[in-house]
């Protein structure tokens, strides 16, 4: 009995990972790649979710349309916060935060004026799937629809990344001296990887609200601190592999073990109130693991393994 | 090729830390010049590298390079034909990407960076060739992260994407002074022989007066923001570090002191 009920928790985990991983590969871009901290994702991932519940619900626009747009949505959010910051030379962070801020009157705006649209009813993508394919239960119709998107997403990030235009955004977070000198405007490099991450992010939310059955104002706090925890469990499961492409997947991963995380601690009976708290646990640890390691392999004068472990961290 | 007219900068105008780090500079470099710029701390050597890249805009005077008034060019658009290495190893190069992706940045130094690959097949040949003349091994490390180089490595790449496409115009900012002697001397041996085997026109910042006088073939002295004098063809080629100090003291009145000044 408990132990079914356990199992079917760790399944909601799996399917609430997966769609909120979408998310946390838009912040891998703005953090790990272009070594940005974007605060916009709180605001950006409210924006897609409202403004695909509110084509859904409030227009009953074909679902998948309502994700795309979500997408644009989230991208002229990434644009905004890009403006603020490589054009009027607003700090980043603040940049972000500025937009982030400003996208909480916008998005109550969207839905109406209203605190919550609710999707009772509405054809929502997981809908569409269940009724494409009979008998799939629902968490599973949306851990399918969630690994179709994301592996979309993972195969167009591995392919953007690696053209001339990825490239010059990936040395733009290395070195935006080195960058400059060699041609690129990188105020136009870093307003394309805020547009391209909050595009993911609000993509992520206009899912994550179509699947739950509903879009609040409050839907996105915390966003970002997920999207940071998610990330650095994924490297940590990477470990040592340092190809773009299992780093991408491990995002996912990092996004799965979070939820379920999560769930276990739910289920152990603490308050979901608790889960920001834990969540800052989480990264605070997920953030030592690095260093911790470092300090056993020391003890054990490892000096080889030592090195790895600096390039490791330096990556 | 490059002309400089009354340009002068001014760090931090109107505060207590007001400096005036170039005044009234003229300069004019013909094709093929191989400039050394040498001067103690403070002179306004890297002050005048980075006007001419475009890092910060000048207070006034103009910048032409081809009879092409550049003074208003941002950064990024002048280094369509500026080549740089910089003083800092660090700087020049990509750490967290790979030797072969830094080159295929510097391959596209000019270009539009459109949606195609990255990288292709005949630039992998072209990278291993290139690397190979360096002699460092580096061509069989082509997918090594940069930051796993030393800084002498780092240097001596740096200097390649630098000339990867032909510049019109080679700025070297002290780029061997973070290097130990032997490294730094190998360094410079692969500048001089690419700026004389592809005709580069060149200005080299060096604390170095030997190297100064034995590299180029015209050199200029710094100080306090001015050229203090410029000496190139015959007189440059029989020149010792005696006549350079004689030189200064004449034009300054007073004797060079300055510890980073090598002298021997
Ligand atoms: N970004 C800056 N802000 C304020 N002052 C600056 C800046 N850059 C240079 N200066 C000042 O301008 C003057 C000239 O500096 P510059 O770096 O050009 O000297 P330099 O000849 O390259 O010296 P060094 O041999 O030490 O490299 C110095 O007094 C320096 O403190
Ligand atoms: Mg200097």
């Amino acid at each position: 009995m408990d132990i079914l009920n356990f199992l079917d928790a760790m399944h909601g985990a799996v399917a609430q990972g997966i769609i909120w991983s979408i998310m946390t590969l838009g912040v891998y871009i703005t953090f790990r790649v272009l070594d940005f901290p974007d605060l916009t994702v709180d605001g950006s991932f409210a924006t897609g979710a409202a403004v695909s519940a509110m084509l859904v619900g409030n227009h009953g626009m074909n679902p998948f349309l309502a994700l795309a747009a979500a997408l644009l949505a989230g991208m002229v959010c990434g644009f905004v916060t890009g403006f603020l910051t490589a054009k009027m030379k607003i700090p980043g962070i603040l940049a972000g935060i500025l937009t982030m801020t400003a996208l909480y009157s916008i998005n109550i705006r969207i839905m109406g004026m209203q605190a919550m649209i609710p999707l009772n009813g509405a054809n929502t993508v997981d809908i569409v799937i269940r009724h494409a394919i009979h008998g799939i239960s629902p968490k599973n119709s949306q851990i399918l629809l969630g690994v179709i998107v994301a592996a979309i997403i993972i195969a167009f990030l591995y392919w953007f990344f690696g053209t001339e235009l990825g490239c010059s955004i990936r040395a733009t977070g290395s070195n935006p001296y080195m960058v400059r000198s060699l041609g690129v405007n990188t105020d136009t490099t870093t307003i394309i990887a805020l547009v391209l991450s909050n595009g993911l992010v609000a993509l992520s939310g206009g899912i994550f609200a179509q699947v739950q059955g509903s879009a609040t104002v409050d839907i996105g706090i915390g966003t970002i601190v997920i999207g940071l925890a998610s990330v650095i469990i994924g490297e940590v499961v990477l470990g040592k592999h340092t190809g773009f492409l299992p780093r991408l997947i491990c995002m996912v991963i990092g996004s799965i073990i979070y939820r379920a995380i999560i769930s276990l601690v739910l289920f152990l009976g603490l308050p979901s109130t608790d889960m920001k708290l834990l969540t800052a646990i989480i990264i605070a640890i997920a953030l030592f693991f690095p260093t911790l390691k470092k300090g056993i392999q020391q003890r054990r004068g490892y000096h080889q393994a030592v090195n790895t472990a600096e390039t490791n961290g330096k990556e | 090729m490059l002309e400089l007219s009354h340009v002068c900068k001014t760090f931090n105008p109107g505060t207590v830390n007001e400096k005036q780090a170039l005044r009234d500079i003229s300069l004019r470099l013909e094709p093929g010049d191989f400039i050394t710029v040498i001067g103690g701390n403070g002179a306004g050597k890297s002050t005048l590298l980075n006007l001419i890249a475009g890092v910060y805009p000048c207070d006034g005077g103009t910048i032409t390079v081809d009879n092409e008034d550049v003074t208003h060019l941002p950064e990024y658009k002048r280094a369509n034909f500026l080549g740089r290495v910089f003083q800092d190893p660090m700087r020049g190069t990509a750490g967290d990407m790979n030797i072969e992706e830094n080159l295929a940045m510097a391959y596209r130094r000019g270009k539009p960076r459109t949606l195609r690959w990255g990288i292709t097949k005949e630039e992998r040949t072209l990278y291993h060739d290139k690397l190979a003349k360096l002699g460092l091994g580096l061509e069989e490390r082509m997918t090594n992260k940069v930051g796993l180089l030393s800084g002498g490595q780092r240097q001596a790449l740096t200097l390649l994407m630098a000339t990867l496409q032909r510049p019109k115009l080679l700025l070297l900012d002290e780029h061997t002074a973070a290097l130990d002697p032997k490294t730094a001397e190998t360094v410079l041996q692969h500048t001089n022989e690419i700026i004389g085997g592809e005709h580069l026109t060149a200005l080299m910042v060096t604390h170095n007066m030997h190297h100064a006088i034995q590299y180029g073939n015209r050199i200029i002295m710094m100080n306090d923001g001015q050229v203090l004098f410029d000496i190139s063809g015959e007189e440059k080629k029989g020149l010792k570090v005696e006549d350079l100090l004689e030189r200064f003291q004449t034009a300054q009145g007073k004797e060079l002191d300055n510890d980073r000044m090598l002298l021997n």
